[in-house]
């Protein structure tokens, strides 16, 4: 098998909060390898934020290892941190996290920005990004001009345009209706199988950690379980039916 | 990031908060135009002051009885009664190269006319000063030896003072005046010569025979101070050694302290304009306090922006921001802020030394010093005050960062 893009070995982390240490993490293993669609699920508090921002080098475990594409991690420069967050990883938030007062295009292009990016090439990438998610006519848009859905949309196309090979996104869906939430995970299906992209996705809804290949349930800073899906839900022909229905409702009203 | 990308957001940003910018910026406004105009101001005093002396004529020699310094206490010039007319005599005797003398007793008093009063400088002196100083008469004429020798009560007046008692342009010749209580008659008007840009105003003066001043109005016999004119082409530290050897002998002054003073109108000018100078750094020294002020204000509101977008900064640093790129973005944006406010400033300060300028009617000049000192201060103030907040900013741990609520 290739070499995994994670790999984690008794990870853990502590947080100190006063007197307390909060064990949000007791030692994870896990290899994630290219072109796995990953689900973590598991109670709140559970520590899968944790292991998220562990994997995308926003924080550093208390122990263990990380490598990432081979490369330990521990080891590296804030510089170089700063560029694997940059090339190597696209991130996704629950609260989509964009720049107010700041176009869609220009909220895409920051990412372009940090790598400098020359300014003609960057409007191409990033309109080629938000084009490739459906948003091509709202470039002009501030995050206040548009829906939920379409928010979070700006944010898949921002953590994309840089080309990464691992998507990271906690609890994406937690803030969208269904029918959006499905239209999300559309996308990150179609980017799965399409690109190859590896994708760790944090959610607490079942439902949506179906639309993955692999489960993996957290439990008290723990791996409880870790399966493969298997019947994995389709978000394309779901998505299909769900307009047919739609359209027969308005039909008959 | 690029130095232009991060130009380009500061920029952003600062328009943003268009209000709040303003307000901030008005802080390193007040403090330039301040230092910008105070630097005028005292450039214009010290031109307006250096033109006044060379009026008078680079060839005078003012010799002032007393010292600083002298004894234990330390007392003023003119305090001391060492200095007698005997003394004028002698130096104008023994001296060679002396064109004009004009001993001096000064007192402030109370003129008045037959309708109205004014406070004013009295100088007593002799009938060289007109000569000395340069003074014409716009009516009637200087009093001459004879006046001087008998004591007098005549009066010239200069335009200032004829102004208030008599009224504007009046020739108030023959009129009567009383100084002391005693009757003076009016024998002439000097021409005006303008406001000076410090001291006393040259017009607003009465000329009297010093013996009448010393007689009739002080009851002393010594006098003051000495005003003299060398001849053309003799060179005025030799006549001033010569003063001060004269003056040690007669006064038998061995070793000790001098009781008098002698001093070359180049020696006034520079006393002067250094006097200006002094002044002048000190009010631009008040004002750049107000400049340090503005900074402190810049790194309040930076402080409180990057408050406001920890968030920001978190998503950035996650983006693949590196802490250069944040820092450099705060930095970038409180020095515009500071440099905006200077460059305002500096239009302002312009401005406003063109309006004092007009008003007190001095030249007001704006030196390309004090322009360069307003940019490079400004921008230094933006770099010193917005580094702490800026750093603060760049050290923000991603993760605490994107939670902050
Ligand atoms: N910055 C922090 N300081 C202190 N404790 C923290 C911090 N971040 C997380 N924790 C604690 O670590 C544990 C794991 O938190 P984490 O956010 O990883 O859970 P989670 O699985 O993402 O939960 P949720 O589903 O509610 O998002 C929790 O007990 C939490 O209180
Ligand atoms: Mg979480």
């Amino acid at each position: 098998m290739a070499q995994p893009v994670i790999a984690v070995r008794d990870l853990t982390k502590v947080y100190h909060l006063g007197e307390v240490d909060v064990h949000a993490l007791r030692g994870v293993s896990l290899d994630i390898h290219p072109g796995e669609f990953v689900a973590l699920t598991g109670a709140s508090g559970s520590g899968k934020s944790t292991f998220m921002h562990l994997l995308g080098c926003l924080d550093k475990p208390t122990s263990g290892d990380y490598h990432l594409k081979g490369r330990d991690v521990s080891k590296l420069s804030s510089r170089t941190l700063a560029e694997v967050r940059n090339r190597e990883i696209g991130f996704v938030f629950q609260g989509f996290n964009l720049l107010s007062r700041t176009t869609a295009l220009e909220n895409v292009e920051v990412p372009l920005l940090y790598a400098r990016v020359r300014a003609r090439e960057r409007h191409a990438r990033a309109r080629e990004a938000l084009d490739a998610i459906g948003l091509g006519e709202r470039l002009d848009h501030h995050p206040n001009q548009l829906s939920g859905g379409q928010q979070q949309r700006v944010a898949i196309a921002r953590a994309l345009v840089n080309r990464p090979s691992l998507l990271l996104a906690d609890e994406p869906t937690g803030n969208l209706d269904s029918r959006t939430s499905i239209e999300v995970m559309g996308i990150f299906q179609q980017l799965n199988a399409e690109r190859g992209i590896t994708i760790v996705l944090v959610t607490h809804e079942h439902d949506i950690a179906e639309y993955a290949t692999r489960i993996v349930s957290f439990r008290d800073g723990r791996v409880r379980s870790d399966r493969p899906v298997p019947v994995r839900r389709e978000a394309s022909a779901e998505l299909v039916t769900l307009v047919e229905q739609m359209a027969r409702e308005e039909l008959s009203a | 990031m690029s130095l232009g990308m991060t130009l380009l957001v500061a920029l952003r940003a600062l328009r943003r908060n268009a209000m709040r910018t303003v307000l901030t910026a008005l802080g390193m406004i007040i403090g330039v135009s301040a230092v910008i105009v105070m630097v005028a101001i005292g450039n214009g005093a010290r031109s307006s002051i250096e033109a006044n002396i060379r009026a008078v004529g680079s060839n005078v020699v003012n010799v002032n009885a007393g010292s600083f310094g002298m004894g234990p206490v330390r007392m003023g010039a003119g305090n001391t009664t060492s200095l007698t007319p005997e003394d004028a005599a002698a130096i104008r005797e023994e001296v060679p190269g002396i064109r004009y003398l004009s001993p001096g007793v000064n007192l402030r008093t109370q003129i008045v006319s037959e309708a109205t009063n004014w406070g004013t400088q009295v100088q007593g002196a002799g009938p060289d000063l007109a000569q000395i100083r340069s003074w014409s008469t716009e009516f009637g004429s200087f009093f001459g030896e004879q006046e001087t020798r008998t004591a007098a009560k005549v009066a010239v007046l200069g335009a200032v003072v004829r102004d208030e008692l008599f009224g504007p342009g009046a020739d108030p010749t023959g009129a009567m005046i009383r100084i002391r209580n005693q009757p003076f008659r009016v024998i002439g008007v000097l021409t005006r010569k303008g406001q000076a840009a410090m001291g006393p105003d040259q017009d607003d003066t009465v000329v009297i025979p010093y013996t009448t001043a010393q007689r009739k109005l002080l009851g002393i016999t010594h006098i003051q101070s000495i005003m003299l004119s060398a001849e053309d082409g003799v060179p005025l530290d030799r006549v001033s050694t010569s003063i001060t050897n004269l003056l040690r002998i007669r006064h038998n002054i061995i070793g000790d302290q001098d009781d008098f003073m002698v001093r070359t109108q180049d020696e006034m000018t520079s006393l002067f304009t250094s006097t200006t100078d002094t002044m002048t750094w000190l009010l631009a020294g008040i004002a750049a306090v107000s400049l340090v002020v503005g900074g402190i204000g810049i790194m309040n509101i930076m402080l409180v922006s990057v408050t406001e977008r920890t968030r920001e900064i978190g998503l950035r640093l996650s983006l693949g921001a590196r802490d250069v790129d944040v820092l450099l973005q705060f930095l970038v944006e409180a020095v515009v802020l500071s440099l905006v406010g200077g460059t305002i400033g500096l239009a302002l300060g312009f401005g406003a030394s063109y309006g004092v300028g007009r008003v007190v009617g001095w030249p007001t000049l704006v030196s390309s010093d004090a322009i360069l000192l307003a940019f490079g201060f400004s921008a230094a103030i933006g770099v010193f005050f917005g580094f702490y907040p800026a750093r603060k900013a760049a050290r923000l741990d991603p993760i605490e960062a994107l939670r902050y609520e």
